[in-house]
């Protein structure tokens, strides 16, 4: 007999099957690194460079205390006429036979990236869906031609302008500061933030907005009230687009910034620890990198499936 | 509530002219309706009253003050879209009270208006719903609710009941009307079908081409359209036109067709072409046994209270409304005659219709 309990258009239960199995290797796979890193950030500095790598360790702290603190290292009979260690991260370290000369810049650094990348994010995506908008529905001329434009700017890596960019930003004072930096990852990300949400507003019917005029606002009150709102969709991905951009990127992080406004990515390779890197340190310092961006996605990931729903009733 | 006077309005498109130096006054509490088919500037000149476009050139007086060039938001006018266009990330409650908002009323004032116009479109219990849960209906009534919440100057209306299924477009006509004369509101309302116009309007004006073909009440632009456009467009079927290859002169009050002469309404107007046109709506036909126009009936269309039938004679195709049990077979022969002196004298050069007794 026929099964009749599911729609022709609905999988059968072999098809789900190998479905969830493909997922589950392809999740496998792409998540040992990232597993892996995290483990090393909780092993000790040994046991994260022994051979054969261990897969189970005793847990130890001491990557993420590496990575908060500098240290150096003393003589056994200084050590000897320290008062006890205060705290479990100063006995830690004492164990290794160092003391904590302060903090490391891992938390400015860190803050750096967070300053950054939020706000090159929000001037993108803010900057870039009044360009959106202006392009969707107004006459402008040339507009082929501008969109042409601002999509160039991406035919070439953003890498390849390097040295000028060095030279303007020095000329400008705008080396090793916040705002250059957000202004840098903001024009890179415009682009894309401008072409992904002119598809968005393009399918907003004017009809919105006009009601919204007629009703007494302004065009640029309609805009926020009533047609943004229902960007939501397409400002998520574009915010998830450049905020993944602007928090990863290393290339003119490790050219422009090196003292105030240096972001996480190029100080964490710099994580040297006795007698080499400190895997536990840059793993600790990696996980806590990674956690941010991810929250980020998370979040939005919610409007993003909002917005299919929204999408499915037109009218 | 105001008279809106519409003065040489004209909008262009680059080379494109969407509506053509037109003239019109709406008066205070009237129901207008601009009819005609896609593209005819209908919806261009319903958006210029509202602020949606810009003349090209022209007036338009709103109580005797030019609102022409004024931005949407400062002319007071409320305006119902074909697609409703409700926020679709507000609630009922919220679309309701979203034009309030702007005009600095407290909150109070604010939820008794909307209460107040919720229980008029009797959607009282719906406030609190998500727009997209809502039938067509509602979310009609929810459109409707949005425009009159601030009691505005006038209503504008772009085939709001385009979407809605056949049978309760006839139930939202009646009300529609129904609300108009309830709350004393002037409403230009905005629709290709002339069944919806024929119902609700106090006068339709007939648009073609950018123009302005007769503004009048549905009762004259039936009977007594003044172009052959007007006299086709309305009507279903619309008029039939049958030539007449001589010229018209004042006075004349029969013409010749085919071998027999047929009495007219006696003429005010002559012609100056000698191809001319008789305009005569199907009803106003008649079957008979004798002396009449001669034809085959070539098909029958059976329309429940009555009968079309379509008769191929000499003169081109004709239609024939008949009461629905008359017996008729296809290829029969047939003789017909007009019913009454209600026929319409069309000039063949500029298609308006003559003057005479009967149009005057």
């Amino acid at each position: 007999m026929m099964d009749t309990s599911r729609s022709p258009s609905e999988a059968s239960g072999f098809s789900r099957k190998l479905a969830a199995t493909i997922i589950i290797v392809y999740m496998v796979v792409t998540l040992i690194p990232i597993s892996w890193m995290v483990a090393t950030s909780f092993k000790s500095v040994d046991s994260a460079i022994s051979y054969p790598p261990e897969v189970f360790f005793e847990p130890s702290l001491e990557g993420y205390v590496n990575l908060f603190t500098n240290r150096s290292r003393q003589p056994k009979d200084y050590l000897d006429t320290l008062p006890p260690p205060d705290t479990w991260y100063e006995e830690l370290v004492r164990s290794r036979e160092m003391v904590i000369t302060g903090p490391s810049k891992f938390l400015p650094r860190y803050s750096n990236s967070l300053i950054i990348g939020f706000g090159a994010t929000f001037f993108s995506v803010f900057l870039g869906s009044l360009a959106a908008y202006a392009l969707s529905r107004f006459k402008v001329p040339l507009k082929d031609d501008l969109l042409f434009f601002i999509l160039s700017t991406r035919m070439f890596p953003p890498i390849a302008v390097a040295v000028p960019i060095f030279i303007m930003y020095r000329k400008l004072g705008l080396g090793d500061t916040h705002v250059g930096m957000i202004i840098l990852y903001t024009v890179v990300n415009l682009s894309l933030s401008v072409w992904l949400l002119k598809g968005f507003m393009d399918e907003i019917p004017r009809e919105y907005e006009e009601a919204a005029m007629i009703d007494g606002y302004s065009r640029m009150q309609a805009f926020f009230k009533v047609v943004l709102p229902q960007a939501t969709t397409g400002i998520a991905a574009t915010a998830i687009f450049c905020m993944i951009f602007s928090w990863n990127e290393y290339a003119f992080a490790v050219l422009l910034t090196q003292f105030n406004a240096q972001t996480a990515p190029p100080f964490i390779p710099t994580i040297i620890g006795e007698g080499g890197l400190d895997w536990p340190a840059i793993g600790a310092g990696t996980t806590l990198f990674l956690i941010p961006v991810m929250i980020f996605t998370v979040v939005l990931r919610k409007h993003l499936l909002r917005g299919i729903t929204f999408g499915a009733v037109r009218k | 509530m105001a008279e809106i006077e519409i003065k040489n309005l004209h909008k262009s498109f680059g080379d494109f002219v969407a509506v053509k130096n037109s003239n019109l006054v709406i008066e205070n509490k009237e129901f207008f309706v601009l009819l005609g088919p896609s593209g005819c500037g209908k919806t261009t000149t319903l958006r210029m009253i509202a602020g949606l476009e810009l003349p090209t050139s022209g007036n338009i007086l709103l109580d005797k003050e030019d609102v022409g060039y004024l931005r949407a938001s400062q002319r007071d006018i409320a305006f119902v879209f074909q697609l409703f266009a409700l926020y679709p990330h507000m609630n009922v409650r919220n679309n309701l009270a979203f034009p309030l908002k702007m005009q600095k009323f407290s909150k109070t004032e604010v939820d008794a208006k909307v209460m107040e116009a919720a229980k008029l479109l009797r959607i009282d219990h719906l406030l609190k719903s998500k727009v997209s849960s809502l039938a067509g209906g509602d979310r009609q009534r929810v459109a409707l609710g949005r425009a009159l919440v601030r009691r505005p100057k006038a209503f504008l209306m772009d085939e709001p009941l385009g979407t809605l299924d056949a049978e309760f477009r006839e139930l939202m006509c009646l009300e529609l009307r129904k609300l108009h004369d309830d709350i004393d509101a002037t409403t230009v309302y905005v629709t290709h079908d002339q069944q919806e116009a024929m119902s609700m309007a106090d006068r339709i004006a007939v648009m073609n081409e950018g123009e302005v073909l007769q503004a009048d009440s549905p009762k004259i632009i039936y009977n007594k359209p003044k172009t052959k456009f007007v006299a086709n467009f309305i009507g279903s079927p619309g008029m039939n036109f049958i030539p007449i290859k001589e010229k018209i002169t004042p006075n004349q009050s029969s013409i010749k067709l085919l071998d027999s002469s047929l009495k007219i309404p006696e003429q005010r107007e002559g012609t100056n072409s000698n191809e001319n046109f008789l305009g005569v709506r199907p009803e106003n036909l008649r079957l008979v046994s004798e002396n009449g126009v001669k034809g085959n009936i070539f098909g029958v269309e059976y329309l429940g209270s009555r009968k079309i039938l379509t008769v191929e004679t000499q003169l081109g195709n004709i239609k024939i409304r008949v009461d629905s049990d008359t017996k008729v077979k296809i290829n029969e022969q047939i003789q017909f005659d007009t019913l009454n002196n209600n026929q319409i004298i069309f000039d063949g050069s500029n298609d308006m219709a003559l003057q005479s007794e009967f149009m005057s």
